[in-house]
């Protein structure tokens, strides 16, 4: 290095230029560290007698940091210390919310393999007392099924032609007030769209039924599908709506046969999404439709159950053979939420127009 | 403050692509290369292995050796990260960071390498501003953010605050693509003074350009679109542009392709 | 298509303009039904509002005692006495707790998704986040219930003994850990794969250039993410975390599984006891007379303001971002 110069250009401190070469940790460091780490967590917890593994796990995540700081202090120098705790940190948090939701998943798939089966699926509770072994999801099955149906028979059509204006017609003050209330109604706490339909209940006197619920969950549907409608439609690259318009077809046959049909997989997808959403919700069912044992397939009149209030129902009872009931019943309702996702995600990525990302 | 760089058996990949091959070539300190030739030729991967930031791209992998004085940049002891201190980088696209201001920017890269007193850093910020011909555009909106420039003020500014943490060697991948005359003048006027400190690679498609700025240039081709590029010929500027040892050389800066 | 009409009156133009007034009139219907919907939207906001209020004016106005600062909710006593005070405590410091614990943790996992994981992991582990995301709460609530409660006793104990002089975590009663802050874990847990999900979506975004811009500068991956991936991404996780925190507010059924309730207001967060207003929807409904029922829902509509204004506050700063990256375009 020619020191003269650097002094002429630039007399302010400038890192002296440390040679390229440096000083590292192994590769196999962090993983050492790591279940070193462990072990000691492992061994405090069970020396100090904590019963919890909660508390077993913190202490390792957090000797787990601490040793990798220590360590690259003193081999790396203070940068690369710094790179490491943040590497090890989003590990750890990686690693410490992985957790909880695995349990989550292991959990339900094991203690609800306890009273699934094929009858279960097949039977309601008619004549089963509650703390008995044995009945099952037929009714809420069927509840469920009909509340989204219907649900979904309201929201799309008006979800989908409400995104319809936003893109392609919507310019001013009505857009941007739509626009602005469907991102406040993406908010809405499920409870409080079945207190709203409570309130119309209430001043007209109806009695439960499964149609209320849907309505309630209308209100939590629409945004979604505009709001995944209106994404799609955006992608449809402008210079398809401009080829059918220089071929003289008029607008609303431009939309209904070039624009939405280009943007069909996505819709699609957006409206399965939003339909595995509402059928996991509660509260409004609770309020509006109020579950019942029996198999009731008439969404218009009288109590019907669905799954999720099935789940909460039997969970209230308390007895060994509802917590298992319950939990059979979660394994559905997640097995059906995750193959609607599933299956959603799929028809996204096979008919997805091709864009940057 | 400059450093020699002896490139010697490089091949560079994109996953199973091979991009570059078998390059060896010397780059000369405190005087300006250009890398010319056709789009795909691999001038800017060649570039982007000089301060190890082509194994930032997903896929990208390098084999051969880089020395920078007698340093290999690919040795295994070697940390990128003091490599990239060392070699400094202007991209085609002026980049500052957004969320800072025109100050900060400059400073950035000396607030990673330690603390320094509030007036250091006003010295190497002002230092570099004038160093980078934008001090006197910019002197009375420090704390204005760099995104608030002009396209050639953003390019200058990335240039000063490449050049503020002293770099031994300044890598410009095409500098002016993005930028109009005027400004592609005045970043060319720079060059011609940085060289007096720094060891200066630029990647041009200009040939004027590199025929402006540079004192020698490196020619690439690749055979046929899809195999590596190769370095061709490299010589003194005026060579190249007056009397190229190689055919494909003379083809491509009389225009005949390319 | 107005442009032709006007520039073709040659002879074909009376066929021509048959077909075009069939077009504008499919225009106008498609028109009118489009925006006919986009209105029925604000309409239904509109009633939402309304209604809500409506009966909670009935409800407020046969309550004995001030609305907002009671603790206590007895709508069927002769003098019927209400208030929300508790819940409000409740709901707000629960919301706390779980973003608290959440942001950090979900920031994390979404910087380990999209800069850190392995790219062969990174894919796959979006997807299930995304998955996660759908699953209903009240199988968190079971699982909360069943499986969580049990598992965080030793470590409430553990608080208490460590952090108890912070009377925040000091726990004054023995018994299981139905508590304000057991609910917090909860909905923390229920609200990381969202946020991770919008977050990692907008550290993904950030531009190349200017992550490169920090790497050419010899930054290490740490400092690249300080330098490039946090500014960028600040106002997206701001965003993202008041979508969790709307989550949290109104989550029903995972809190009344979970929590142990009772009209009490108590620092002790460790403590069984307190209330959400969702919460209390769920526990009060079915025992509720009219008068009880007005009642609930007077309590939904503060809920339903706390959440639009949560609401309201995250699409501001998106809104404000957006004007400043097209600054920056």
């Amino acid at each position: 290095m020619s020191h003269a110069t650097v002094q002429d250009v630039a007399p302010a401190p400038a890192a002296p230029h440390e040679p390229l070469a440096s000083k590292h940790l192994p590769r196999w460091a962090p993983a050492g560290i790591a279940v070193l780490a462990v072990v000691l967590g492992v061994g405090i917890g069970a020396g100090a007698g904590w019963h919890s593994k909660v508390q077993w796990g913190l202490i390792s995540a957090l000797l787990f940091v601490v040793i990798t700081y220590v360590t690259s202090t003193a081999v790396e120098g203070k940068r690369q210390a710094k790179d490491r705790i943040a590497t090890s940190v989003v590990w750890v948090c990686f690693v410490l919310a992985v957790i909880p939701l695995a349990s989550l998943i292991w959990e339900t798939v094991s203690r609800g393999s306890k009273a699934f089966s094929i009858d279960f699926l097949t039977h309601s509770m008619a004549g089963v007392a509650s703390f008995q072994p044995g009945g099952g999801v037929y009714h809420a099955l069927i509840g469920t099924l009909e509340q989204v149906g219907i649900a979904t028979l309201i929201s799309v059509p008006i979800g989908l032609l409400t995104a319809v204006y936003l893109v392609e017609y919507g310019k001013g003050a009505l857009a941007k007030a739509v626009t602005f209330f469907v991102d406040v109604m993406t908010g809405i706490p499920s409870i409080v769209a079945g207190l709203f339909i409570l309130t119309l209940v209430l001043m007209l006197g109806l009695g439960p039924a499964g149609y209320l619920g849907s309505l309630a969950l209308t209100i939590l549907m629409i945004p979604v599908v505009v709001r995944s409608t209106e994404e799609m439609l955006k992608l449809v690259p402008n210079e398809l709506r401009e080829a059918s318009l220089a071929l003289g077809i008029p607008k609303w046959r431009t939309i209904l046969k070039v624009v939405i049909p280009t943007a069909i997989g996505g819709i699609t997808t957006g409206v399965m999404l939003a339909i595995a959403r509402v059928a996991g919700e509660t509260a409004p069912i609770m309020l509006l439709v109020f579950g019942s044992p029996m198999i009731n397939s008439n969404p218009f009149k009288d109590p019907q159950s669905s799954l999720p209030f099935y789940i909460w129902d039997q969970y209230r009872v308390g007895s060994e053979a509802s917590y298992d009931r319950a939990w059979a019943a979660a394994l559905v309702l997640i097995a059906f939420v995750m193959i609607l996702n599933l299956v959603a995600r799929g028809i996204a990525r096979w008919k997805a127009p091709k864009t940057g990302r | 403050m400059a450093k020699r760089i002896d490139v010697s058996g490089l091949t560079a990949y994109y996953s199973a692509h091979k991009a570059i091959e078998d390059i060896s070539m010397t780059v000369e300190p405190r005087s300006v290369t250009a890398f010319i030739g056709p789009s795909g030729c691999g001038k800017s991967t060649l570039l982007r292995t000089l301060n190890r930031m082509h194994e930032v791209t997903p896929g990208g992998r390098v084999e051969g050796k880089v020395l920078l004085d007698d340093e290999n940049l690919y040795s295994s002891s070697v940390d990128p990260v003091t490599v990239r201190r060392t070699v400094g980088m202007v991209f085609q696209r002026p980049n500052p960071f957004p969320t800072m201001s025109i100050f900060d920017n400059v400073a950035a890269g000396l607030r990673l390498n330690g603390r320094y007193k509030k007036s250091e850093l006003n010295d190497v910020v002002e230092k570099s501003l004038k160093g980078a011909n934008l001090w006197n555009e910019v002197k009375d909106r420090l704390n204005k953010p760099g995104s608030g420039l002009s396209g050639g003020q953003q390019q200058r500014l990335c240039i000063a605050r490449a050049i503020a943490v002293e770099p031994q060697v300044l890598l410009m991948d095409e500098p002016c693509s993005a930028l109009d005359p005027i400004s592609t003048l005045a970043i060319e006027d720079l060059i011609g003074e940085l060289k007096e400190r720094f060891t200066i690679v630029i990647v041009t498609h200009n040939m004027q350009q590199a025929a402006r700025v540079s004192d020698r240039t490196a020619f690439f081709n690749l055979s046929a679109v899809g195999q590596p590029g190769r370095l061709i010929e490299l010589d003194e500027t005026s060579r190249i542009f007056s009397n190229p040892s190689v055919q494909a050389t003379e083809d491509y800066i009389s225009g005949r392709f390319g | 298509m107005a442009i032709s009409t006007e520039t073709s009156p040659a002879p074909p133009a009376p066929r021509k303009r048959v077909k075009q007034s069939t077009g504008r009139a499919g225009d106008k219907v498609f028109l009118g039904l489009s925006r006919g919907s986009g209105i029925l939207l604000l309409v239904l906001m509109a009633s939402i509002a309304a209604f809500l209020t409506y009966r909670s004016v009935l409800a407020i106005s046969k309550d004995d005692t001030n609305f907002l600062t009671t603790f206590n909710w007895d709508p069927a006593a002769a003098k019927p006495t209400f208030g929300i005070a508790v819940l409000l405590f409740g709901t707000v410091v629960s919301s706390v707790i779980a973003m608290a614990i959440a942001v950090p943790v979900a920031v994390g996992i979404a910087l380990f998704i999209s800069h850190y994981a392995p790219r062969r992991l990174a894919a796959p582990l979006a997807y299930v986040v995304d998955l996660l995301a759908a699953v209903p709460s009240i199988i968190y609530g079971i699982w909360g219930a069943l499986f969580l409660v049990p598992y965080l006793e030793g470590t409430n104990l553990w608080l208490d003994q460590y952090l108890g002089w912070t009377y925040i975590f000091d726990k004054t009663e023995v018994g299981v850990a139905r508590s304000i802050f057991t609910v917090g874990v909860l909905l923390a847990i229920m609200i990381l794969p969202i946020i991770t999900s919008v977050s990692r979506e907008v550290f993904l975004q950030v531009p190349r250039i200017n992550e490169e811009a920090a790497l050419a500068l010899g930054a290490t991956r740490w400092e690249v993410i300080r330098l490039s991936v946090l500014p960028f991404g600040r106002s997206g996780v701001i965003s993202a975390s008041m979508l969790g925190l709307g989550r949290a507010l109104g989550e029903t059924m995972a809190v009344a599984t979970v929590l142990s309730p009772s009209f009490l207001i108590s620092g002790h967060v460790l403590d069984a006891g307190g209330g959400t207003f969702a919460q209390n929807i769920a526990a009060k409904f079915d025992e509720a007379n009219p008068l009880g029922r007005d009642a609930l829902i007077a309590s939904g509509l503060v809920l339903f303001i706390l959440t639009l204004l949560v609401n309201g506050a995250a699409r501001m700063i998106i809104a404000r971002r957006k004007e400043y990256s097209g600054a920056n375009a």
